[in-house]
């Protein structure tokens, strides 16, 4: 009962010895996540966290059998790093680092588009099917397994609505941070599907932002194919225009990206559109009339 | 980051884009020499990030020495107030002094991120001088688009589709496409996230000219161009706004009287959301982000306080990383050291939320203490009036 992660993911860290990666693979590591190894370059043969370390991506790939990568690299060199994940033939590569510039992306989806690659992120907390498996920085302990797909760009707005749901008594089946910059290898529209596809989840949650118009694109094809119940909820409804809002891609400018926008769009696709966070939770009891 | 128009120009003209000649002033008398030395038919423009500034008085078209330096007098230090700088205005503090030419017609170009599809998409418009957001909400087939393909840039073809497009006459069109071609590779080339020639003018001679610039540089490719640290303007920006930067905060002041502190982008805003849904105003947007320590919650407070129009404080933390325990102690020694004169209203969520919650009873505060986002955005509205 989950989409793209579950017991059977192999997964290893790029950025395994930095501070960032230390602290969250022995997260993943507690949490009950098959963590196989890692790579930092320089520092192959030797061991970290009672497993092996690489020098390159591919080595790891062959000599563990890793299946998923999560990227803890610095800005200025992450975007080298989805490549190296995407060459070495890693299926699912969930990059967290926040401040890659956007021209970096921009070569990036390049590279991907012919590789049988996903990518999740960037500037994301990641992605988590309760029990099963941990990919990133969220705070595992407040998931519970169950059957609600939950896909945001925003980190503490998943906690938000998964901390609800877990009070409430329900679980999840998988949670999808997608991430909050303008170029992201998962689009809220590729999660729902996978969500939509997954017999296990009986319900969606979405949650967008103010910026671009994914959220629109999105709620054009739940209205033709999703019979599941979709609750949604769009922050930045009292943002200022032309204003970044903490995530590089939070930003209404000339007009577009309005969470008022979005907000219409998901109404009119038959979307439950909670008017604060505080209600999402209630809001899907109701839709699944528990 | 926005730079200033004169150094948007300086950094196209090296990549090729044709733009008038001209000197940046600071004070009256480098205005009168730049105007002595351009011939005195001149433009003075006041230099501020905001737009609409011609509206608001901030570009004079002279004849001569003497009246080059009548409009710098009178615009700088002036407060300059557009459609983008709000009621309160921005002060001038520098003047582009530039030829004045005679224009034939007055174009658009500009090029920004098509994030669907992941590239760059150059945009040009017969229209130019207008608002580009009021012709692509009348007019839409007016703006021409042509797709940038990474590793490739803006093809000769494309650029000449776009000039013939714009109605660019046919002797001017090659060099149109010149500048067109060069303002893709400028962009590419020092990361910028927005870049805005309106108007591009077609000259009575025939030669083409970006007559402005607006030019936004990503943020997040800074370290690829430490030599744009210097074109930070510091006097752009609200002051809370640098100060919150010298520390990694995220924070953007707004005009209400309830001062948010989250973590995370999307439940800041959020935050921001409730308190005017509950009937409040937020005084400000700020993310201390996931991994805020104990120094960052004290420095962020002390900023959210030193804005005087603040009248309770909301604390609205989902603890995954960063921890509650630490949070409360952070906000708990911060009141001490800064003195509380204003409510403030807590409500977290999260790891080690009990211990958080213990922490701060135990404070000697009165704190209020929330259940959940609504009971907190609710009390704090409360507390504000």
């Amino acid at each position: 009962m989950s989409v793209l992660v579950n017991k059977n993911t192999r997964l290893l860290v790029q950025g395994y010895t930095g501070a960032q990666g230390t602290f969250h693979a022995t997260q993943s590591i507690n949490y009950g996540t098959t963590v196989v190894g890692g790579v930092t370059p320089g520092k192959g043969g030797t061991q970290h966290l009672d497993r092996p370390v690489f020098n390159t991506v591919a080595d790891c790939v062959k000599e563990t059998g890793a299946n998923a990568s999560v990227i803890f690299v610095p800005p200025p060199f992450a975007a080298d790093s989805i490549m190296e994940a995407a060459d070495a033939g890693v299926a699912l590569i969930v990059c967290i680092t926040e401040g890659i510039p956007v021209r970096d992306m921009i070569a990036v989806k390049q590279f991907l588009k012919d590789k049988n690659v996903r990518l999740i992120g960037p500037n994301c907390p990641g992605i988590i099917t309760p029990n099963e498996c941990r990919i990133g920085i969220m705070p595992g302990h407040i998931f519970k397994p169950g059957n609600i797909g939950v896909v945001s760009r925003s980190g503490t707005l998943t906690y938000e609505a998964v901390g609800q749901l877990s009070a409430l008594g329900i679980g999840q089946s998988t949670c999808i941070g997608i991430g909050g910059d303008p170029i992201i290898g998962t689009t809220h529209l590729d999660a729902i599907q996978l969500l939509n596809a997954d017999p296990d989840t009986h319900a969606i949650i979405m949650v967008g932002e103010i910026g671009g118009n994914n959220e629109e694109i999105a709620a054009a094809w739940i209205k033709d194919n999703v019979t599941k119940p979709v609750i949604g909820f769009i922050a930045g409804q009292t943002a200022p225009e032309g204003r970044r809002m903490g995530h590089a891609g939070a930003i209404v400018a000339g007009g577009s990206g309005k969470a008022e926008d979005k907000m219409a769009a998901m109404t009119a696709a038959g979307i439950t559109v909670c008017a604060t966070p505080a209600e999402i939770g209630q809001k899907v009891k109701e839709r699944l009339g528990l | 980051m926005k730079i200033h128009e004169y150094q948007g120009k300086a950094i196209l003209a090296r990549y090729g884009v044709p733009v008038p000649k001209g000197k940046v002033a600071f004070t009256v008398e480098e205005a009168e020499a730049a105007a002595r030395e351009l011939g005195g038919f001149v433009v003075v423009k006041a230099q501020i990030h905001a737009g609409g500034r011609g509206k608001g008085g901030g570009v004079k078209v002279v004849k001569t020495v003497e009246d080059a330096v009548a409009a710098a007098q009178k615009i700088l230090g002036m407060q300059l107030v557009t459609h983008q700088t709000g009621p309160q205005g921005q002060k001038v503090g520098r003047l582009l002094v530039e030829e004045a030419l005679p224009i034939e017609k007055e174009l658009y170009l500009g090029i920004t991120l098509d994030r669907a599809s992941g590239k760059n998409v150059f945009m040009a418009s017969s229209e130019g001088g207008m608002e580009i957001e009021e012709v692509a909400h009348h007019t839409p087939e007016k703006i021409l688009k042509e797709v940038i393909e990474p590793g490739i840039g803006l093809s000769g073809y494309q650029a000449r589709k776009l000039a013939f497009g714009i109605g660019i006459p046919a002797a001017s069109v090659n060099a149109a496409a010149k500048a067109m071609i060069a303002l893709a590779k400028a962009y590419d080339e020092i990361d910028c996230s927005l870049a805005e020639i309106n108007p591009f003018i077609l000259l009575k001679d025939g030669r083409v000219m970006a007559l402005d610039a607006k030019i936004n540089i990503d943020d997040n490719a800074m370290f690829r161009h430490p030599e744009f640290a210097e074109l930070r303007d510091l006097a752009e920006e609200d002051p809370l706004e640098v100060e919150a930067s010298k520390f990694s905060l995220n924070y953007i002041k707004l005009d209400g009287n309830i001062a948010c502190m989250v973590n995370g982008a999307g439940l800041a805003m959020a935050t921001m959301d409730i308190v005017k849904y509950a009937g409040g105003e937020p005084a400000n947007f700020l993310d201390v982000g996931g991994g805020a320590n104990e120094e960052q919650i004290k420095n962020a407070f002390r900023i959210l306080l030193s804005d005087a129009a603040v009248k309770a404080v909301f604390i609205n933390i989902f603890g995954g990383i960063l921890r509650c325990d630490i949070l409360a102690t952070g906000v708990v020694n911060a009141a001490r050291e800064l003195g509380i004169s204003v409510p403030i209203v807590i409500r977290m969520e999260g790891t080690n939320v009990a211990e958080g919650k213990k922490i701060l009873a135990e404070s000697g505060f009165n704190f209020g203490v929330a259940d959940g986002m609504k009971d907190g955005a609710e009390q704090v509205v409360r507390a504000a009036q």
